[in-house]
């Protein structure tokens, strides 16, 4: 009884390798994927914002929603609009439903005010991908930051880990949702749908590899900065004339 | 040490056990990982394509300008020269697709504009901008001001 | 104004993502790496006086250990796909480990182990036993009837080797979710190297505590008399470890305080306020001193056995309602204070949904149900000395 047991145990053990083996070796040898004329490789895809010529309008905020069947009441973009006053204790921000109907009245007493826009940094050294336990989190070869939802666990790591607070859990899909730079249009040769829409050009899609983007001169010209530099995140929005008090 | 392992036999038995669980594992792994997983990175290339195939929803202006060629030269010379179509006329790649079967809703004018003009602290100082209140005493906008290329 | 938010918070930062399920889940690692350690110093470090709770502290850690994936799963947005963390663990993240840390511990640590110790009991009701019963023994015996004096005796050696093993096992199963924590420096309330010894010192005072209550309990139920030296031992290793967890906290405590950066002023506020019941009146006063106290008593009086009897019941309850405490003030708190330090929200906690009270209750219950069925199982009091 006891060498049958053996045997069927060693024999049992060899079928088990060669089979692992054997579906291994199919996996590795795939099919060829169809042409495309978009190359990535062409292109590193980031954003400027000139925050003096925005208005508060919430357009980008609307056209994002309606773009990407954003679901109410969580944003992919929005915009904050800062009153400061003198002492940081006074400093007052409000983003009311992220500026999807743009704002209320601002008062008169602040020191000085803006808003400021704000979306997925689409950083290089994204803490949010690091953190993904299975990569349904990536960044693209051409610089955008995505999340796979066919394979997204939902376990909102990547939620925690991103310090701008550009990620949420898409009530039902149950998977995490962000800014993808609408990946969709600007692979086919179209612009964002919130920088299609900002009626003042405040905010602008750049591809840093293209030699003739605007953004080129734009860091040249100007004084630019990302958000929480000290973060180290890499960030690939840029924005023109941020005020210290912008968090 | 000889004396020590002289009865080893149960011990098989567990390692056997493990070592069938992770044979099992890696068949199971090697059939439902997910195909060419790693090619550009840590991820499904499959994903690049899922996030590509969401429909279109804002045509975009070029689309626009090519058969609405009046108001694109009417807007070119004012104002509004950088305000997209959709902007103020809303996501409209449905009618751009088939223009008769889907005709686009005219704006609401008093909130549309409104929503960038009306005066405000916090608006940019050189953007021009009112109190609608006292500006037009309640008169819609497009009363007086063509909104393609609204100056007066 | 948004529903219990006080300031502003990034629109999308209100709702919190990890809920009181992912307070349970370092709560019941710990208790497992805990009692694991305690069953440890008498197998590793030969302190003979805990001798009694060995086989005990080695079936909570596993009745524990099969309830910790529950409360993640119920958590995640997709628990079907959790066997991805299997097939493509992202090698930078800490999480992923789990998948693998988790099954080394179960299989190579705790159930080889443990099947190592009650092996000849196994066998022995294997014989003794009928029917169904007998059947399960019989699969549990792997089919080795062998113990003989020689079998054993390796038996002994091998045990000895995994617990060895698997004492940077259980700092690794449970130091890797601090890790978590402590590796997110978006989050200033978790961002600090001393996260993962803070998790893991905690763990260890609630491991040794649950084990000690439960010992207790379990002399009580069976109407036999508690081996005091033991109990004694285990609190005088509960308060050593309690002194440095302690002051760990501390050290974390006055280094934010001194060095006071950017987060200082919105954490500080927020403990004060929102975190005052949860982390002032239960971690620190209830869980942390009032237990210290009544343990340092024991190290500089002598009490009656009956005082001494109580106080260590009350400290080790104490105790685990602290530890818990500390769990969701770090999880919970960490989710309460906006990134940009301006505003605060409020976790709302339901009853009855997937991530609600009621699931996290029935959570924390059923590695006691479990422990039940293992201790009639595998008999932690054998009627004869085994070694």
């Amino acid at each position: 009884m006891d060498i049958s047991r053996r045997d069927l145990f060693i024999t049992g053990g060899k079928i088990l390798m060669v089979a692992s083996v054997g579906a291994t070796l199919e996996q590795i040898t795939g099919a060829e994927p169809a042409p495309d004329k978009y190359k990535m490789a062409d292109h590193w895809w980031g954003m400027i914002i000139d925050v003096g010529k925005c208005i508060g309008c919430g357009n980008c905020v609307r056209a994002c929603s309606n773009e990407n069947d954003v679901p109410e009441g969580y944003f992919r973009t929005w915009v904050e609009r800062y009153q400061v006053a003198e002492g940081e204790e006074n400093l007052r921000v409000d983003s009311p439903k992220g500026a999807i109907d743009g704002f209320p009245p601002s008062s008169n007493e602040a020191l000085k005010s803006f808003f400021i826009p704000k979306l997925c940094n689409h950083c290089v050294d994204s803490p949010c991908v690091q953190v993904c336990p299975v990569g349904a989190t990536f960044d693209s070869p051409d610089g955008v930051v995505m999340v796979d939802e066919s394979y997204c666990l939902g376990c909102r790591y990547c939620v925690q880990a991103c310090p701008y607070g550009c990620r949420y859990l898409h009530p039902e899909k149950n998977t995490v949702d962000k800014c993808t730079l609408c990946y969709h249009r600007i692979t086919q040769g179209l612009t964002t749908a919130c920088c299609e829409n900002c009626p003042t050009g405040a905010r602008q899609l750049v591809d840093f590899k293209n030699p003739k983007d605007p953004v080129h001169e734009f860091l040249r010209q100007n004084k630019v900065q990302v958000l929480k530099p000290y973060m180290a995140t890499k960030a690939k929005v840029y924005y023109k004339d941020l005020d210290g008090s912008v968090r | 040490m000889r004396r020590l392992f002289h009865e080893w036999g149960h011990l098989i038995r567990p390692a056997l056990v493990l070592l069938a669980a992770m044979g099992a594992f890696l068949v199971v792994r090697a059939a439902v990982i997910p195909k060419e997983f790693g090619k550009y990175g840590h991820f499904r290339p499959g994903a690049l394509d899922l996030v590509r195939s969401h429909p279109i929803h804002y045509a975009g202006q070029d689309t626009c300008v090519m058969c609405h060629d009046d108001q694109a030269k009417l807007r070119a010379s004012g104002k509004h020269a950088h305000v997209a179509c959709e902007a103020c006329h809303g996501p409209l790649a449905k009618h751009a697709d088939d223009p008769s079967a889907v005709k686009p809703k005219l704006p609401d004018v008093a909130n549309l504009c409104r929503r960038c003009h009306e005066k405000d602290a916090s608006k940019p100082k050189g953007f021009p901008q009112v109190a609608t209140v006292e500006h037009s005493g309640g008169v819609v906008c497009n009363s007086c001001h063509q909104p393609h290329n609204p100056h007066l | 104004m948004i529903a219990g938010v006080d300031g502003f918070m990034y629109p999308n930062e209100v709702e919190l993502q990890w809920s009181v399920l992912i307070v349970l889940y370092p709560y019941i690692t710990g208790l497992v790496a805990g009692a694991f350690i305690l069953a440890s110093l008498e197998r590793v470090f030969k302190v003979e006086a805990v001798r009694p709770t060995y086989r005990l502290a080695l079936l909570t850690a596993l009745a524990f250990l099969l309830v910790a994936p529950l409360p993640l799963q119920l958590h995640l947005g997709h628990p079907e796909r959790s066997f991805e963390m299997y097939l493509t663990p992202h090698r930078s993240s800490a999480m992923a480990m789990f998948g693998f840390v988790y099954l080394w511990y179960l299989t190579v640590v705790l159930l080889l182990e443990i099947w190592l110790e009650f092996r000849a009991d196994i066998v022995r009701l294997s014989q003794t036993t009928t029917g169904l019963t007998k059947i399960v023994y019989r699969a549990l015996t792997l089919g080795s009837q062998n113990v003989s004096p020689a079998a054993r005796a390796l038996d002994d050696k091998v045990g000895f080797a995994i617990t060895v093993i698997g004492i940077p096992s259980a700092f690794l199963l449970h130091g890797y979710v601090g890790f978590i924590f402590g590796s997110i420096k978006a989050n200033p309330w978790w961002s600090t190297p001393l996260m993962p010894i803070v998790f893991l010192f905690s763990a260890m005072v609630s491991g040794i505590a649950v084990v000690m209550l439960l010992y207790m309990a379990a002399m009580k139920v069976k109407r036999r008399p508690i081996d005091m030296n033991c109990v004694d031992t285990i609190a005088k290793y509960l308060f050593y470890t309690f002194v440095i967890d302690f002051t760990l906290e501390m050290l974390d405590l006055i280094h934010r305080t001194y060095e006071a950066d950017e987060s200082f002023r919105s954490l500080d506020f927020m403990v004060h306020t929102r975190l005052m019941v949860s982390q002032i009146i239960v971690q620190i006063v209830l869980g942390t001193l009032i237990p210290l106290a009544l343990l340092a008593m024991n190290q500089l009086w002598t009490f009656a056995e009956k005082t001494r009897r109580l106080m260590y019941a009350v400290a080790g309850g104490l105790t685990m309602i602290g530890i818990f405490a500390m769990r969701w003030n770090v999880v919970i708190g960490g989710q309460l204070f906006s990134k940009s330090f301006l505003g605060y929200t409020s976790y709302k906690l339901d009853l009855v949904t997937r991530e609600g009270l009621l699931p996290a209750i029935a959570l924390m219950l059923l590695p006691f149900a479990i422990f039940f069925v293992l201790i009639k199982l595998l008999p932690p009091w054998a009627e004869e000395p085994t070694h």
